[in-house]
């Protein structure tokens, strides 16, 4: 018995020593961690970004990779859960040892690894989208997306200049339906906007008939705001029209893709969202500096995937694009220089927008990185 | 000597104990050692809900509602209210054990199907209300939770500290925190299998009627258990919290409660050391898999399903039966 398991430690150390033997010999490449929601509720934001991921580091690696040192993805399947991300987290910290974490697919999973990348003084760009992840600002966390603070106020700006000061809000219980209401609430308290009714919807509801009911019989109300995820957004909007709703009806930029398009059909017929300008990039003015960023990173998805690009897929595309940027301007993958060159990213143009960071923002975006597009004829129609 | 060793009554626990402190000899970084912390946790979690499960023969699918309430309510209390981490453990565990007695007097009443679909939803409407009460628990993006600390000292993964001359990391300091109170509650639950209140239990499992028949009251011993092993949940619940400083609603989800059931059923019905096991396999699967990506899924439905089908019985359950067996043999070749 004893001579069995001291042959066996014995095997497991040769296995140890030449993966020890093996590592040394590779010329270091940098190490990209990353855990995403690839499979579970989450995955229509994890599969793209891996897509993305993968694509773009096999792509900087042909060209000859950064500082002359390949790029080395190592992912990991969060399956939306909080505490896996966590657990993830920390194997890439840890186990792995990676020089920057690009990844965090959801605001549970980016949160619950935050004390973690904190502690550990490893930089780290989520691809979530709630306002807490860089609000107050964290040393070491950044993050791509537009929050939802943003959405609200792009949408709110735009119903004051089409002179709409009360509205009605219905509003997913997921977490970024809820957090949605909230910086909703927020931010038209600031604005000086009134929000006349305030319903809420579970993510498993079929119909939202009654909420909407409750917000027609509302006196006053002059447009109505969706904020959810998911294929609760695509119920309301067809109840909307069910109920023959004449208000103007305005979604978050939770549910532009292409897919609610199909999902909601007509009844989508002039309903305005703000978007990235991934949806509409040949409508983009000619002088617009996104726009070829944005129909390459389109054309170079499309291409290698053969499945629609998608707004998500996108924020791990800036995500990367940052994370090698620093390490350029760093010269080295030394945790706090790559920290500080981050940081100090200014007029770097992605997908989802121009991205100025510096040490109090650590998003780099603002509200104008939306655009509010429209459906019109079936397709989105770029307003503003 | 060895004869008696084997025939102690703690003799699993010293097992445990050996296993557990000889460990930190082929753990080399703080991501095993956080891992091994979780798993002691949830093992203890696990080793309350087997007394249910295994001994009393109940089953309960909302088992993570009470590991969450405990959770939630250590978060809310120390980060919040600026509670101590201990007084906020006790008291959510009493809570909790009163919640438990409420809900368990009347569905304990209910059987088969009927138990488990009445602790679902005692798990859904726990899940259901930490998730929307957005103003307390943070919703469904979760709150952080502060470190362990007892009258101002801090026990966090990140600290670093010093027992009896030893240089420990606060990964290595947490997880012989871990083991320790894995082993108070294999202890606790041991002493509690060999008493009366035991007994009793494993009639009610054998036969309920038979049980009344004897003047065993059925429907106390089935509550008391119930509490018992839904303070075991609440009070793991807090120290996985402050763990993990940062938790979400998944905590007391559905998906975790099946996993609790998971590793009872895997690791050995009845068996504490069997449900330890079961434990230890169901956290490491997702680690050891994850190098597999898309197969992952497929590869741990497939391993879940092969061991009850050749092991119905349990791992441990029945690797010692096969080892039973053969030493057995070996004992009668040699006569």
């Amino acid at each position: 018995m004893l001579k069995t398991i001291l042959r066996r430690t014995g095997k497991f150390a040769a296995i140890a020593a030449a993966g020890l033997v093996m590592s040394a010999q590779a010329a270091e490449p940098i190490k990209i961690g990353s855990f995403l929601s690839v499979t579970g509720p989450a995955s229509f934001l994890g599969d793209p970004e891996l897509k993305t991921l993968e694509m773009y580091v096999e792509k900087i690696n042909e060209e000859g990779g950064v500082l002359g040192r390949q790029l080395e993805l190592i992912h990991y399947d969060d399956v939306g859960n909080a505490s896996n991300a966590r657990n993830f987290a920390s194997r890439l910290i840890r186990s792995d040892r990676v020089d920057i974490i690009v990844g965090g697919s959801t605001t549970g999973a980016t949160m619950a690894a935050v004390p973690l990348v904190e502690q550990a003084k490893v930089p780290f760009i989520s691809l979530a989208g709630a306002v807490v992840i860089t609000t107050p600002v964290k040393e070491w966390v950044f993050k791509t997306p537009q929050s939802d603070r943003m959405a609200a106020e792009r949408i709110l700006a735009d119903m004051k200049d089409r002179g709409i000061t009360k509205i009605g809000l219905i509003s997913g219980t997921g977490g970024f339906g809820s957090s949605g209401r909230t910086q909703t609430l927020e931010v038209a308290e600031q604005m000086g906007i009134e929000v006349l009714a305030d319903v809420t919807y579970s993510g498993s509801d079929t119909d939202m008939t009654a909420q909407l009911t409750n917000i027609r019989n509302t006196d006053g109300v002059e447009a109505v705001l969706n904020f959810g995820f998911g294929q609760g957004p695509a119920i309301v909007t067809r109840n909307y029209a069910q109920l023959g709703m004449e208000l103007p009806f305005y979604q978050s930029h939770g549910v532009a893709s292409d897919s609610f398009l199909e999902l909601a059909g007509d009844a989508a017929e002039g309903l305005r969202l703000p978007a990235s300008p991934l949806l509409v990039p040949d409508s983009l003015p000619d002088d617009d500096p996104q726009k070829k960023v944005v129909q390459d990173y389109k054309a170079e998805y499309e291409a290698r995937w053969d499945s629609k690009v998608s707004t998500f897929g996108a924020y791990a595309y800036d995500g990367l694009m940052l994370a090698v940027q620093a390490i350029e301007a760093a010269g080295s993958t030394d945790k706090e220089a790559v920290r500080e060159a981050l940081e100090n990213i200014q007029g770097y143009v992605g997908v989802t927008g121009v991205f100025n960071m510096s040490p109090e923002d650590h998003n780099g975006l603002d509200a104008d990185s939306f655009r509010i597009l429209e459906v019109q004829n079936g397709e989105w129609k770029l307003i503003n | 000597m060895l004869n008696r060793f084997m025939q102690m009554r703690l003799r699993d626990l010293v097992i445990l104990a050996v296993i557990l402190f000889a460990l930190p000899l082929f753990l080399n970084n703080p991501f095993h050692y956080d891992l091994a912390t979780q798993m002691a946790i949830i093992a203890a979690t696990v080793v309350g809900l087997n007394l249910l499960v295994g001994f009393a023969g109940q089953i309960s699918l909302g088992h993570a509602g009470f590991f969450g309430l405990g959770a939630y309510f250590t978060g809310i209390m120390t980060s919040n209210y600026g509670w101590s981490s201990v007084p906020a453990l006790v008291v959510g565990a009493i809570l909790v054990g009163i919640v438990a007695w409420i809900v368990g007097r009347p569905i304990l009443r209910l059987k088969g199907h009927y138990l488990s679909m009445a602790t679902l939803a005692v798990g859904f409407i726990i899940a259901i209300i930490l998730n929307n009460e957005r103003a307390l628990t943070g919703g469904p993006d979760g709150m952080p939770v502060p470190a362990f600390n007892v009258f101002g000292w801090e026990l966090s993964p990140f600290g670093s500290y010093n027992l009896l001359g030893m240089e420990l990391n606060g990964s290595e300091a947490w997880y012989l925190f871990a083991a320790v109170v894995l082993l108070v509650a294999v202890w606790l639950a041991q002493n509690l299998i060999d008493s009366p209140i035991g007994r009793a239990l494993r009639s009610v499992h054998g036969s309920e009627v038979a049980a009344r028949v004897v003047g065993v009251d059925t429907a106390r011993y089935k509550s008391l258990v119930f509490v018992v092993s839904a303070i075991y949940a609440s009070a793991m619940g807090s120290l996985y919290a402050h763990f993990q400083g940062f938790i979400t609603p998944a905590v007391a989800g559905f998906d975790f409660s099946i996993l609790f059931i998971t590793m009872v059923v895997l690791g050995g019905m009845g068996s504490t050391m069997g449900v330890i096991l079961g434990a230890v396999v169901l956290k490491l699967l997702p680690q050891v898999l994850a190098d597999f990506q898309e197969l992952e899924t497929v590869m741990f439905g497939a391993i879940l399903m092969l061991t009850m089908i050749f092991m119905p019985k349990g791992l441990l359950p029945t690797i010692q039966m096969a080892v039973g067996k053969r030493m057995k043999k070996k004992a009668g070749g040699q006569a």
